[in-house]
């Protein structure tokens, strides 16, 4: 497989005057909708999809492309002029970005921002680029107990690695596998969980369960707590740089990249660590370290190199394996399958011309993302004083017309209404929304595989040991699962020697 | 005052436990339910599954009730127009709840002209805005422009309902 001639021809498909287009949609939309509060990138994907059925399967990707990228940007934009980070990978940004706008360097703030996730998302995916097909080469000699483990493997370190709470997010992840298992059983026709409604049996959408977990839950949980005093958000021109904030930005860049397409390529990534990690770093390395707290350039240009590239790495994984970590690449998968294309290793042979025309359009949409952002960064901050009862209804709206559209049945509106309670429920309860969505793209694969793995194996367990690789990936997990306990001890044994940077940032919140 | 409202916060999160318990016994029993001869090509089966979840939500609800009678809580997500300092405003959440609900009652029989309108409408007075007839040329605007942009743009044909034949 050559790489190069695959993305060459990759670039021409995306380049071509209407998929083009498509990525400038994507992108304006996602940094539109990054921008606005209670929207993420994870929900725009979700609510487009039905939008997308029209489409042709590259344009859609092309333009989920601008919308991933596009919406990292936007949420960076929110946090620093709003100092309200509205995902956990931006809380980094908002601590030195928000005190920079504060202290009249806005336009520094937003510049850094913007061309460090250029340069750290063209970094990355040309990283993905080279890396995936290598992982292909590797995953295409995996069986299905291989699969099985490392599907396992990724609900289990998303669950236990991120959140607050261990035991809330496995709660999330509960949920999550039983809602996947609604419908019909897919080898023996069994009906599970339909409660006899036939329209249960296909089981449900995943756009509908995405649309009410993102959309409606947040809407309605905004609603239910929404500010009465609006924030302020900080006027802003043109972003620019000058020469000393050039020079003090590039090398966070690069490290902040470094940091970040590594985390993210793992099956617990995230881009929380690696943020946190890319600031700690800065910090430690900067001429200024006074600056910090009061508003380092540094500060923001390192971990929001870290969170695009760790968004690129995310990818690596969700093309070369089918294996999605965070929500997006979750909602992008349920795209995947909801045109009929496998993910997963092979994906790389039967859709390499889609691949490749995705790969290729996210280097478009980075470089899209930097023309078009320096100049409109004053219009996405007015978007910012649109008013909320405008935003949130306009957000109930569209997540009934998606879901609406899907199948045009009332009943997809009353599971909506459901699952949005539910989503409302685990927003005021803290269990974090990651799992369950995994649980329910992931639980029906791993079932697939389980069965497979035990077939081949004629019932017994050992056979999901027949493999290598998955023997090694079971102590993974073990250690996973093993590890807060173990550090707990270390802690409880040593109490005065706190670590100065822990390795794991997450880790060090499990009070439970 | 703040311990009783503490004790209730704290009540409350038990019925998130009972919540998980209800999905896994209910998960158990549906999977229970299965008749399912033995089969070689299948030793898994549809059963195997299903319980393993049932077992995973029972075990998550039992340890998440431990969790909140000794004190633990969850923590209520944040976000950019999230004031948490604030009582839950539940009357907002009834009024958005009940446009969404007439929408799905009117949506077959009326069309999506005249629920969307209905439910951005119904929401947009639920969240505090009180400029009734801009507020209500917006619905209608918004409900046709996303009826005929599917319709032209998609091909997507939603209900036209009591508005068929006029659009």
């Amino acid at each position: 497989m050559d790489v190069w001639s695959s993305l060459m021809d990759g670039f021409a498909t995306a380049l071509t005057p209407m998929n083009f287009l498509y990525a400038v949609i994507g992108v304006i939309l996602g940094t539109a909708v990054g921008v606005l509060p209670g929207l993420g990138p994870a929900m725009t994907v979700a609510l487009l999809l039905p939008v997308t059925y029209a489409l042709e399967p590259t344009s859609a990707f092309i333009m989920f492309a601008g919308i991933y990228y596009g919406g990292m940007y936007g949420g960076s934009t929110t946090s620093i002029l709003l100092n309200t980070p509205g995902e956990s990978s931006s809380v980094v940004t908002a601590i030195e970005g928000n005190k920079m706008a504060k202290a009249g360097r806005a336009a520094q703030a937003l510049a850094t921002a913007a061309i460090g996730s250029f340069v750290a998302g063209t970094i990355g995916t040309a990283l993905l680029a080279v890396c995936a097909p290598v992982v292909v080469k590797f995953a295409v000699s995996l069986g299905a107990p291989s699969y099985f483990a490392i599907m396992v493997l990724a609900l289990l370190a998303v669950t236990a690695v991120l959140g607050s709470s261990r035991l809330r997010g496995f709660a999330s992840l509960g949920l999550g596998l039983a809602i996947g298992l609604v419908g019909m059983d897919s080898v023996t026709g069994q009906r599970r969980l339909t409660f006899g409604q036939p329209l249960l049996a296909d089981g449900l959408d995943i756009v509908v369960v995405a649309v009410a977990i993102f959309a409606v839950g947040e809407a309605l949980w905004v609603a239910a707590h929404l500010r009465r005093t609006p924030l302020h958000a900080i006027p802003v021109g043109q972003p620019w740089m000058g020469k000393s904030d050039w020079k003090r930005s590039w090398k966070p860049w690069l490290r902040g990249t470094a940091f970040g397409f590594p985390f993210g390529a793992l099956p617990a990534g995230g881009a929380e660590i690696p943020t946190f990690l890319s600031y700690v770093t800065e910090k430690r390395l900067s001429k200024h370290p006074e600056e910090f707290g009061k508003g380092a350039i540094e500060g923001v240009a390192g971990p929001e190199a870290a969170n695009n590239a760790a968004a690129a790495g995310t990818l690596t994984p969700m093309l070369a394996l089918g294996l999605p970590t965070n929500a997006t690449a979750a909602v992008m998968l349920a795209a995947f399958t909801s045109y009929g294309i496998q993910p997963g290793p092979q994906l790389f042979e039967s859709q390499g011309p889609l691949v490749w025309a995705l790969i290729a359009s996210l280097f478009i949409g980075n470089l899209l993302l930097l023309l078009i952002n320096l100049p409109l960064a004053p219009m996405w901050a007015k978007l910012l004083q649109l008013p909320r009862p405008y935003l949130y209804a306009g957000i109930l709206f569209f997540a009934t017309l998606g879901a609406y559209s899907v199948n045009l049945q009332a009943f997809d509106l009353v599971i909506l209404l459901v699952l949005g309670a539910l989503g409302f429920m685990m927003r005021r309860f803290g269990l974090p929304v990651l799992p369950l969505i995994l649980g329910v793209i992931l639980g029906p694969r791993i079932e697939g595989q389980l069965r497979k793995t035990l077939q081949l194996s004629a019932g017994d367990p050992a056979g999901l040991l027949s493999e290598p690789i998955a023997v090694g990936i079971y102590v993974i997990i073990g250690l996973i699962l093993v590890w807060p306990f173990a550090y707990k001890l270390f802690r409880r044994s040593r109490p005065e020697r706190k670590p100065l940077v822990p390795a794991n940032s997450g880790a060090a919140d499990y009070s439970d | 005052m703040t311990s009783l409202t503490t004790g209730l916060k704290g009540r409350s999160e038990l019925g998130v436990a009972l919540l998980l318990g209800a999905a896994g016994v209910m998960v158990f029993l549906d999977a229970n339910g299965l008749v399912t001869p033995y089969s070689k090509s299948d030793p898994v089966g549809p059963k195997t599954v299903p319980f393993i979840v049932a077992g995973l939500l029972v075990v998550c609800a039992v340890l998440l009730a431990i969790n909140v009678l000794r004190g633990g809580q969850g923590e209520a997500e944040g976000g950019e127009d999230v004031d948490l300092t604030h009582p839950a405003d539940w009357k907002t959440v009834l009024r958005l709840a009940g446009a969404f609900i007439l929408n799905i009652l009117l949506i077959d029989w009326a069309g999506w002209v005249i629920s969307g309108t209905i439910l951005f409408w119904g929401s947009v007075l639920a969240l505090g805005s009180r400029r009734y007839v801009r507020d209500g040329l917006i619905s209608v605007a918004l409900s046709l422009l996303t009826f005929y942009g599917f319709y032209l743009g998609l091909g997507i044909a939603l209900p036209a309902g009591l508005l068929e034949g006029i659009l």
